[in-house]
């Protein structure tokens, strides 16, 4: 029994919650198939995982020095 | 408040001690999530969420989860404030952005033509300052899911939660946040030339 084919639309609407794990299991084997015979939509999934590496490296900033002091003063005067 | 709460090698710690050792450490993480739910208003949010945090530290159970502790009562503070000025909260059809593909655009524009990776080199010529700009090009009801989740790491269930949304909710505007995020990465590096002189090596 094979399960009916997506297109590429669907397969990439749905690479991010694959990537979460967020997709029922239908619906994760069916961008699993998609991706076995589909080099283009690989090529999606890979720039997906680049772009969470990419927005998670952004976690935190530096703050400026004059705005760190204030917040520092204002947890000490607590 | 200087009940004691423990002893180390220089005496006895107070419960105001440990809360300024938790809050300091946590200020940069605690300052960047701020900074980018509201802008200039990052230092105020951050101020506020650090006196309720005072005020309630003796509900804090888990002294290792104090970081997400923290960061999800400044997330409340600013979801209170949203509902106040509903204004704010713009839907974008779904159809203007779901046939986008940032992948397929630098694929077809090839905007770095002697990059081997063009895709990754594509998204390290953005910094942080680029990356804040293009976040803060989004609106709040998107941006908001997709800092949590992709920036600060929250699971989706948990930024369900602290917006106190439905899943599915949540689920479908990060979908149209990605979408949106990555039309304005590529929108963004058009607008400002950011790409020029990437290759230069």
């Amino acid at each position: 029994m094979s399960e009916r084919p997506i297109p590429c639309s669907e397969a990439v609407r749905q690479l991010w919650h694959y990537l979460d794990n967020a997709l029922s299991p239908e619906d994760q084997a069916k961008v699993d198939g998609h991706l076995a015979f589909c080099r283009r939509c690989c090529g999606e999934l890979e720039f997906a995982k680049e772009l969470q590496t990419f927005l998670a490296s952004h976690a935190v900033e530096e703050i400026p020095s004059h705005v760190k002091e204030r917040l520092e003063r204002f947890v000490q005067e607590l | 408040m200087a009940e004691e709460v423990g002893k180390g090698v220089g005496g006895t710690t107070t419960q105001k001690e440990a809360f300024e050792a938790m809050a300091l450490s946590q200020l940069p993480r605690l300052y960047s999530l701020a900074r980018r739910l509201v802008g200039d208003g990052a230092e105020d949010l951050v101020q506020e969420c650090l006196m309720r945090a005072y005020r309630s530290f003796d509900s804090l159970s888990e002294p290792d989860a104090s970081g997400r502790w923290l960061q999800a009562i400044l997330v409340n503070i600013f979801r209170d404030g949203l509902r106040k000025d509903a204004r704010r909260v713009v839907e974008v059809p779904v159809d203007d952005i779901d046939e986008f593909s940032l992948y397929r655009t630098i694929a077809d524009e090839d905007p770095l033509p002697y990059s081997d990776s063009l895709h990754l080199d594509f998204l390290l010529a953005f910094g942080r300052e680029d990356v804040y700009e293009v976040l803060n090009r989004l609106s709040e009801i998107y941006r908001v899911p997709l800092v949590l989740r992709y920036i600060h790491g929250f699971a989706t269930k948990e930024v369900a939660r602290m917006l106190q949304a439905p899943l599915g909710t949540v689920l479908a505007r990060l979908h149209r946040g990605r979408k949106l995020f990555e039309r304005e990465l590529w929108t963004y590096a058009q607008e400002t030339d950011l790409l020029q002189g990437s290759e230069a090596r």
